[in-house]
């Protein structure tokens, strides 16, 4: 099916002159397995844009103007939320943080992210990603508490030097977007796979020194379905929005794991 | 299952310790066929004979065996693994992983020993 934007002639996009609004054609993968798990197709939308105009925007305006019942998950707008993780034009991207000016196509091409199970054309399930990154236990481990810190029983924080945070702060950067398991080729075939981000939020606490479950989670990933299956081809660090760095996360669990990592921690 | 008896972390750790090892001797195994009057001469029937009677290097090729057998299957464990899931199958393939490993050695072996006791 392909639908044309009101007063859009053509789906190529003209040089933008004064008075002249650029178009692109924007397709949309469409799909519900819930009524039929076999069918996938695209709808066309020619749609205006102008330099600002981020893919979440032109979807929007498609469900605003031509098709309500375009599926798909939103909610920030501004790269913090995490929920509009799609694939644009073959490569994991957030939506809403992905300008259509930036792209150089003139059609720009909207699919479910991989590796995930599909509820409604963009819309993915993220169940198994919410479950490993709870699996990895993504708190800081410790029998003390910070009020048990001081015999009054006031608060007082874990005491942590600029150098034990620099360790991890990176890692506590992850929105839980699912662009690096969606990028992952391991995922891709193995379906237990922890994946990137459950394993960098594994390392994120293993590096903090307020965190004392080292052993417990080490022992946790080191399965046949855990950190050993990551191939290192590092697509997970290219996708990430944030500036995460998953597959270095892993080298560095890795490392616990071989005994090379940890020396200037306080466990 | 083998990753039940070892854990994961201690398969990789042989993993990558025999494959260093492999690299080492069979980089020294290339550098004899190479020095003994040439790749091809080194392949002719007799030369082959001499060389698993020759005790050191006849343990040599043994161990050799048995590194890129342990390094070989588990690699091809870590693959089929990957391939699909499956608590049977992960055990079947695990389990045949380990079998066919030592069917390898064994049969490696006996060719190594036949040979080098004269049986051959």
């Amino acid at each position: 099916m392909a639908l044309q934007a009101a007063g859009s002639a053509s789906s190529q996009p003209s040089a933008q002159r004064p008075g002249t609004q650029r178009t692109i054609t924007l397709r949309i993968a469409r799909s519900n397995p819930a009524h039929d798990s076999t069918t996938v197709g695209f709808d066309d939308f020619d749609v205006p844009y102008e330099k600002w105009t981020t893919v979440l925007d032109a979807i929007l305006e498609v469900k605003k103007m031509f098709d309500h019942s375009v599926g798909v998950r939103y909610s920030c707008r501004q790269a913090t939320c995490g929920s509009c993780g799609m694939m644009i034009n073959g490569r994991p991207r957030l939506a809403c943080f992905t300008k259509i000016d930036e792209l150089n196509s003139s059609v720009v091409t909207v699919e479910p992210l991989q590796n995930f199970p599909v509820i409604r054309d963009l819309a993915v399930g993220f169940d198994s990603l919410f479950e490993n990154h709870r699996e990895v236990r993504p708190y800081l481990d410790r029998d003390d508490t910070e009020l048990d810190n001081t015999p009054d029983g006031e608060l007082k924080e874990y005491a942590q030097s600029p150098e034990e945070l620099e360790q991890y702060i990176q890692f506590a950067n992850c929105i839980k977007c699912g662009l690096c398991n969606a990028a992952c080729p391991t995922m891709a075939t193995d379906s237990s796979f922890l994946g990137p981000q459950a394993l960098a939020q594994a390392y994120r606490y293993v590096g903090d020194s307020r965190d004392r479950g080292k052993d417990s989670r080490l022992k946790m990933i080191d399965d046949s379905h855990g950190i050993w299956r990551c191939h290192f081809a590092g697509s997970c660090s290219q996708v990430c929005p944030k500036g995460v760095d998953p597959a270095m996360g892993i080298q560095m669990l890795r490392g616990y794991m071989l005994g090379f990592g940890g020396g200037n921690q306080k466990k | 299952m083998a990753s039940a008896i070892l854990r994961e972390s201690t398969i990789m750790k042989i993993h990558y310790g025999t494959a260093l090892a492999a690299v080492a001797l069979v980089a020294v195994h290339v550098l004899m066929r190479l020095t003994s009057g040439g790749f091809a001469a080194s392949l002719e029937y007799e030369t082959v004979l001499a060389n698993y009677r020759f005790l050191p290097y006849a343990l040599m090729l043994e161990i050799i065996l048995v590194l890129l057998s342990i390094h070989g299957f588990n690699g091809l464990r870590v693959i089929l693994l990957e391939l699909r899931q499956g608590p049977r199958y992960e055990k079947a393939v695990s389990y045949g992983c380990v079998a066919a490993m030592f069917a390898l050695i064994a049969y490696g072996s006996r060719t190594i020993i036949m040979t080098n006791m004269g049986m051959v």
